[in-house]
């Protein structure tokens, strides 16, 4: 039997979709597409030693970015983890620039310098592409209370693994978000592995939403799977935020179907393969697909259609990436200090 | 269209990796994200998964090859679709490098491969054909080293700052009396010393003859695990010969009864050495520096020699095992160090070790002692021998064995104790039933 | 001029930046409601609000975060540390995101903050709070280090220290707060990245930085006095970057160097002060370079033993003397 708590939800009787939002959910279900095939080009050219060093996939978790994105405005500010490349690309850097970065190059939305885990966009409030584990929380918190003590209404969202949940700088912040009233929405994506270690492995309470009770804060556990429960949860978050300046902690059930990074194995030791073909079951683009078509809300040439537009657009990437210079040598010692 | 399978880099500091075993077959049907192949990285063995549909229809590295990252291993392709000159391109390409059994390799290859197992079963060995291998390549760049400059005999010792202001001056320092410590010269010596002609020139330094070759890591690692063993272990050697007659006997007997797995001289050799050990606590243990622990179990550990070099996997209580348990876990642990499968806890922990090289055709060999066990048993070949038995000339099957003893723990007497039972333990493997 | 305190010299200068970008904020363990652990932030809190100074729980990793997240997105905050010893909490936010954002973002993301609090021994405090981290923190690329020694110079580099656009760790000296001097009437800065020779003289010279200033002064004195030894003084104030310039230039006209601190000797500061002798000034120095350290263990509760592991006026004058070749 398997560990994971979440099987794939019942099928039962459901509401059908709402015809009128058909633009939004095909853009869902684009960006999903993107990610993942870009996540797929991206292993490809590790694999072939184009890209170096740790480099984090996304694949499988891929409606939890989507979804929650969707929910913000343009000057809200995101912070992620190093499992960050699809934060950069839905936020809207361009697959051009996340590809070039990873490959290391002049033109990288970091020139070259960050690499796959501290991607920065500054102009679209993508503020990184953070690799130690739960260091970003209390920079996310940091963005919230600039917000409020510039009576703005914009709101600061976090992205980090249920392995951040345990370390001290989430503690410490959720207090003081909570404290301060700060209007931080503190996403939790919750793969159930710290690189190898299952979540009950780690943590004594297997519910991460259940964490905020000791900072009275408001928390949802939410579908991660399910781009449309991401997408209503965060909208909820959001309003929370900006009406009334509170915080919330949003527990995303996903899956992480690659291994912790491209130097780790996908199963072995700490899972089997059982598992990750049952979570697969639970997959995100297909589920999406398959409701939409359900509800005669998509068909098989749109479907194609949307594959072929962002298949497009990570190939030109990777041929930009490829083509792009290496960063001058004088780089090296440039951007230490501002002048 | 064809989709190119390359050696991946699976790990942040991989350069090329080995084909451990193809999973799909040429002419098989595979789909995007099938696992087509293991592949072992420096790290862990990984799978090379299908990036295409279609069918595999050319593999270019048999397993065993080690490939370099980027570099062509097969082809993914339609049933009907041309892919000759895909695979022409890569045939023209350097051909993957097939990893050889490593007595043969050892001596051909700059590479930190196994050798017969004679080195310390956990060190990194050093075979006399890469040692030598080593001193050639060394050989050829070491110059003749001449001697530094001469004058260290008439140094001055002097300030910086005394030596500029000096030079300056055209003060020769040499007549200077220096009045820091130890003589030196300061600035207030020279502020006092007359102005004197012309300073002799100091002889013009020679230019270096010689070349300084930094160290390669697996130079390194040779060195520093050689002198791990021999330097701070005092070895002594004490070598017996077996009569192997009976044991041969018995050995064939057993195997006569038709069980598996049969039962090897080798691991007749690790129960005898375990029983020996058993009668023998005082070489059955470790040197800890402070203390020596004497261990009432016997665990031996018995060399192997891998693919990367040699592992050390351990028999626990081989003394209370039978030979028929010690053949099948020797089997199971020597296929699994040789697909490096196994696990710590089973190549540590070992109280003494063997090492045998009889099928290599070696008669004696000394083995390097795995620190901090006491010692280690080398066995040679078992061959006929003419020897003088009962007064006549008779052909024996005989089998030499060597043990490498740390002085620290044991003494002759107290090694030769245990060789000897050993030998009478072989000579009439009955003893140990009764 | 007026005669201040070092405390209120640092209380005015955080109340004249506040005053004159509404962008700089104080936020730290009791810089409000309390007025301060050290009192520096005495009346900020009743003049500017508790929107711009904001007291927080014991949690310096948390709240230092906070500080460089805000400072991300524009703000100017003051992170006031209540002592050093505590900040090493908050050590990953100041190494890993304060002090490499910049570079990593490939220059999109600058942190204009202030890490303040003071650091060094005081008096009796025991091992974990007794200890001066100026190394470590100079050892990290992308960060400022200053340690003001005066009144004057700890106005003026805080100042200068908010307004600059990067990380910047600002030591004060628990034992200096009390420290009076003169201030001038009016707006000053002092630059970041100078040296003050704050004493001149022709046969050694004494580097040294925060507390250690007072006594290299002191020993200075005494050497002129009672040694016929003219010692100059240079006191760094900013650790990085450092201003070899000044430093090489009191060398070459000594041709002597005795490096004061009060941390540890291992790595020191004064290790790095050396290195850059050696090697710029080489042909300049008549003796080797010696240094006065804390001395090389945890700090002992005993007064005596204290009094023994800090570096003393009598050391500084032992060390100038064998510079000089006077003994």
């Amino acid at each position: 039997m398997s560990a994971v708590k979440d099987a794939a939800p019942p099928v039962g009787a459901r509401a059908k979709l709402d015809a009128s939002r058909r633009a939004l959910y095909h853009d869902l279900l684009r960006q999903m597409l993107h990610v993942r095939y870009f996540e797929e080009k991206a292993g490809e050219a590790y694999a072939q030693g184009k890209i170096g060093g740790f480099c984090h996939l996304y694949i499988g978790q891929e409606a939890v970015a989507v979804g929650s994105l969707a929910a913000l405005r343009p000057d809200d500010y995101v912070f992620a983890g190093y499992r960050e490349h699809a934060h950069a690309l839905v936020r809207g850097t361009t697959s051009r620039a996340v590809m070039a970065e990873l490959f290391g190059k002049a033109t990288g939305c970091s020139k070259g310098k960050g690499g796959s885990m501290h991607l920065f966009d500054a102009a679209r409030n993508f503020l990184g592409g953070h690799a130690i584990v739960g260091s970003h929380i209390p920079l996310a918190a940091g963005a919230a209370f600039a917000s409020k003590y510039r009576g703005t209404d914009q709101v600061s969202v976090c992205y980090f693994g249920e392995a951040a949940a345990n370390i001290g700088a989430f503690h410490e912040t959720l207090n003081m978000a909570a404290l301060w009233r700060l209007p931080g929405i503190f996403i939790c994506e919750n793969n159930r592995y710290g690189m190898g270690t299952a979540l009950e492995r780690a943590s004594v309470v297997y519910d991460i939403s259940q964490r905020s009770c000791s900072y009275h804060m408001a928390a949802e556990t939410v579908d991660g799977m399910d781009v449309l429960a991401m997408y209503e949860a965060t909208r909820r978050a959001v309003e929370r935020a900006r009406a009334e300046r509170l915080p919330t902690l949003l527990e995303a059930r996903t899956y992480r179907y690659m291994g912790h990074s491209m130097a780790d194995p996908i199963h072995g030791h700490y899972r089997t393969k059982e598992e990750l073909e049952e979570q697969k079951q639970r997959d995100p683009i297909a589920g999406l697909r398959a409701r939409l078509e359900e509800d005669g809300l998509l068909d098989d040439a749109q479907y194609a259609e949307l594959e072929k537009g962002v298949h497009a657009e990570v190939e030109d990437a990777v041929a930009f990436a490829e083509q792009s210079p290496e960063p001058d040598p004088a780089e090296l010692y440039t951007d230490v200090y501002k002048a | 269209m064809a989709t190119r399978v390359v050696m991946e880099a699976l790990s942040p500091t991989m350069e090329e990796g080995r084909i451990v075993t193809w999973l799909k077959a040429e002419g098989a049907a595979v789909q995007v994200g099938d696992v087509l192949a293991e592949v072992e990285t420096d790290k862990a063995v990984m799978e090379l998964q299908a990036r295409g549909d279609g069918v595999l229809r050319k593999v270019l590295a048999p397993a065993g090859a080690t490939v370099e990252v980027g570099k062509l291993v097969a082809v993914i392709a339609a049933a009907s679709e041309d892919i000759s000159g895909l695979v022409a391109a890569a045939g023209a390409a350097a051909p993957p490098r097939t990893t050889h059994p490593p007595a043969a390799e050892a001596a051909a290859l700059p590479r930190p491969t196994a050798p017969p197992p004679a080195a310390p079963p956990h060190a990194t060995p050093i075979p006399a054909a890469e040692a030598a291998w080593a001193a050639g390549a060394q050989s050829a760049r070491v110059a003749t080293a001449t001697a530094g400059p001469a004058a260290s005999a008439a140094r001055v010792k002097a300030s910086p700052l005394a030596k500029r202001l000096a030079r300056e001056r055209g003060i020769d320092l040499r007549i200077v009396t220096g009045s820091g410590p130890g003589g030196r010269v300061i600035r207030r010596d020279v502020d006092a010393a007359p102005v004197a002609a012309a300073a002799t020139a100091a002889p013009a330094a020679h230019a270096a003859a010689f070349e300084d070759v930094p160290l390669t890591q697996i130079r390194k690692t040779i060195a520093r695990r050689l002198v791990e063993s021999l330097g701070p272990v005092p070895h002594f050697f004490l070598t017996t010969e077996a009569d192997m007659e009976r044991a041969w006997e018995a050995r064939e007997a057993l195997n006569a009864l038709g069980e598996e797995p049969k039962i090897s001289f080798n691991d007749l050799i690790v129960k005898v050495v375990a029983v020996a050990l058993a009668r023998h606590r005082e070489c059955n243990a470790w040197w800890q520096g402070e203390s020596i622990r004497y261990f009432t179990d016997v665990h031996i550990g018995m060399a192997v020699a891998v693919d990367q070099g040699l592992i050390t996997p351990v028999i626990r209580n081989a003394d209370r095992k039978t030979l028929r348990e010690i053949a099948a876990e020797s089997r199971n642990l020597v296929e699994r160090a040789r697909a490096r499968r196994l696990k710590p806890e089973e190549y540590t922990g070992g109280t003494f070790s063997v090492s045998n090289l009889g099928m290599f055709g070696i008669d004696e060999f000394t083995a390097l002692i795995n620190p901090p066990e006491a010692g280690i048993i080398a066995c040679g070949a078992i061959s006929q021998q003419p020897v003088i038995r009962d007064g006549a000339v008779a052909v024996r099957r005989r089998m030499r064995l060597t043990m490498s003893c740390d002085h620290r723990v044991i003494d002759g007497a107290t090694g030769a104790r245990l060789l000897q039972t050993v030998r009478q333990l072989l000579e009439n493997p009955l003893a140990m039933v009764w | 001029m007026p005669v201040l305190t070092y405390r209120d010299a640092l209380n005015h200068a955080l109340r004249e930046e506040m005053e004159r970008d509404p962008d700089v904020f104080l936020m730290g363990e009791e810089v409000g409601v309390y007025q301060g652990a050290y009192k520096v932030s005495r009346g900020l809190l009743q003049q500017f609000g508790d929107r711009r100074v904001i007291d927080t729980p014991i949690a310096e990793l948390g709240f230092a975060g906070i500080g460089v997240g805000a400072a991300m997105v524009g703000l100017r905050p003051v992170i006031e540390f209540m002592t050093w010893n505590f900040a090493l909490l908050a050590i990953d936010e100041v190494v890993n995101s304060a002090a490499k954002m910049l570079y990593m973002s490939g220059g999109q993301i600058p942190i204009p903050i202030v890490f303040r609090g003071p650091g060094g021994a005081a008096l009796q405090l025991g091992a974990q709070h007794s200890q001066a981290f100026e190394s470590w923190l100079a050892n990290v690329p992308g960060l400022k280090v200053v340690a003001p020694a005066t009144p004057y110079d700890a106005k003026g580099l805080l100042k200068s220290a908010i307004r600059d656009d990067n990380p910047v760790i600002f030591l004060e000296g628990e034992m200096l707060y009390n420290n009076k001097g003169e201030i001038p009437e009016g707006e000053y800065t002092v630059p970041l990245g100078l040296a003050d020779v704050k004493r001149a003289g022709t046969d050694v010279t004494i580097v040294c930085h925060s507390k250690t200033v007072a006594t290299a002064e002191k020993a200075a004195r005494q050497l002129a006095g009672e040694h016929g030894l003219e010692a100059e003084v240079v006191d760094l104030r900013t650790i990085r970057p450092l201003d070899t310039e000044t430093l090489l230039a009191s060398v070459r006209k000594t041709n002597r160097c005795v490096i004061v601190e009060e941390g540890w000797p291992f790595c020191g500061v004064g290790a790095q002060v050396v290195d850059e002798i050696q090697r710029h000034a080489f042909d300049d120095l008549d003796a080797p370079v010696e240094r006065v350290t804390g001395a090389d263990v945890p700090m002992p509760y005993n007064k005596l033993l204290e009094r023994a592991a800090k570096p003393s006026v009598d050391a500084v004058i032992g060390a100038a003397r064998r510079a000089a070749y006077v003994d």
